[in-house]
């Protein structure tokens, strides 16, 4: 029998959970996987990685060799996991090999939802969810002027901001009524787009993309009212789904994510999941504040303190650095109304149940509020 | 005085500032600040971050 420790995946999750074992046990046998090449970096900081003048390589913080080493850990670089054997307790890679758990982690991460789209043009089309997408991205857009991005949410947005800032032509299409939609109310996210269009992006919001054609070396897309617009490339931010492809085929409970206690066990008594991939009590939270929670409950719970893990407020910082806004959305499920109010050079909305405050979402000079109002604030899940 | 970013982020930290919303007075020196301190953006841990020249 193994006393090893499985992780799958090296992204923030993997990374951040084996950093926080370490830290209380230096000893239990620690495994990685990944399908990637194994280099640390930091998603987050890849959607304003342009403004910061950073190349896809400067993203790195570490590679899979120094990662070895820090974590004491062996790490597996371009592996994917065919199965996991549960009565075996082992799991089977891609080169037909096996590694035995003790306890497995399914850091697996998200995968993006693509749009239905028609057309001859969709090797244009780009999407960013790890920083190898990401490399592919910035080489396409070497030398290039304009870029359509579908999906008008918080990486749309981020990434709009972003290539502004270097220079580029910014077209966003998407369905939504104002941008942020499923994070602000109405005339914050009203005031983000008037933000963005003074620094140039021009919107196509009610409007959803249907088809992506070749055209002279450019690409037309083209929207539901026929109208046609020509850019360079276009870049799909419509969202991420948790990844249970996995789980799914080993029949772990699955509901939007891969659904797991307090203790971020699982069906399965041995295996955990955490990050995008998890759904803790109903929430599926790709953000990095709960992960961070998540990492340090977790990894008390794999070295002999089972504990669950708890959430506090979580504000969420959109990195539209030209406009910055700011939301703490309310508990999953709350009862309440948004109340805004229009202040000189931002918006303040407070989404409020009677005379509790359970959630907010500052925009520009409004953002200076945050830490007055996080102290109004229950704890997302304590 | 230095400054000291979230590798997480991106929040800088800078040691003349301090963080007053934590307890941390302007000045605070990053030795100084305790051991359980989370960046106020992410959440992520104190060694999680580095120093930065700015």
């Amino acid at each position: 029998m193994t006393d090893t420790i499985v992780i799958i995946g090296t992204g923030l999750a993997g990374y951040t959970l084996a950093r926080e074992i370490r830290k209380r046990d230096g000893e239990v046998p620690l495994c990685l996987i990944t399908q990637d090449d194994g280099a640390s970096y930091s998603k987050p900081m890849i959607s304003n990685a342009l403004g910061k003048q950073k190349t896809p390589d400067k993203l790195v913080m570490a590679s899979v060799d120094k990662m070895r080493v820090d974590l004491n850990a062996e790490i597996l670089a371009h592996k994917s996991v065919t199965a996991i054997d549960q009565v075996r307790r082992s799991i089977e890679l891609d080169d037909g090999s096996t590694v035995d758990y003790a306890r497995l982690v399914l850091a697996v991460g998200s995968q993006v939802v693509r749009p239905p789209l028609q057309g001859d043009g969709l090797d244009h089309v780009y999407s960013i969810n790890s920083l190898e997408d990401y490399r592919g991205f910035r080489r396409r857009i070497e030398g290039c002027h304009s870029v359509a991005i579908i999906g008008p949410g918080l990486i749309g947005c981020e990434f709009a901001n972003d290539l502004i800032s270097a220079g580029y032509e910014v077209h966003v299409i998407g369905p939504d009524a104002w941008p942020l939609s499923r994070l602000l109310p109405a005339q914050a996210g009203a005031a983000v787009r008037e933000a963005l269009e003074k620094i140039g992006v021009h919107w196509y919001l009610h409007r959803i993309a249907q088809a992506v054609q070749l055209a002279d070396g450019k690409v037309n897309v083209v929207m539901d009212n026929e109208r046609q617009l020509q850019v360079d490339v276009v870049l799909s931010a419509i969202g991420l789904h948790a990844n249970t492809t996995l789980a799914n085929a080993a029949g772990l409970h699955i509901n939007r994510g891969i659904v797991v206690d307090r203790k971020l066990c699982s069906s399965d008594p041995h295996i955990y999941a955490l990050g995008d991939c998890a759904e803790v009590e109903g929430m599926v939270l790709p953000f990095v504040m709960p992960l961070m929670q998540q990492t340090r409950a977790l990894a008390a719970t794999l070295t002999g303190t089972p504990t669950d893990v708890s959430y506090p407020a979580m504000p969420v910082l959109v990195k539209t650095t030209s406009y910055p806004v700011i939301v703490s959305p309310p508990p999953y499920e709350a009862q309440g109304a948004w109340e805004e109010e229009i202040l000189d050079g931002g918006v303040k909305a407070l989404f409020k149940s009677g005379q509790h405050v359970l959630g907010f979402a500052l925009t520009g000079a409004a953002t200076s509020e945050r830490q007055a109002l996080m102290k109004l604030l229950p704890k997302v899940m304590p | 005085m230095r400054k000291w970013q979230c590798l997480i982020c991106g929040f800088i930290y800078d040691e003349a500032e301090g963080w007053p919303d934590d307890g941390i007075a302007p000045g605070t020196r990053w030795e100084d600040v305790p051991d359980d301190w989370q960046c106020p953006e992410c959440g992520a841990s104190k060694s999680d971050f580095e120093m930065v020249q700015v």
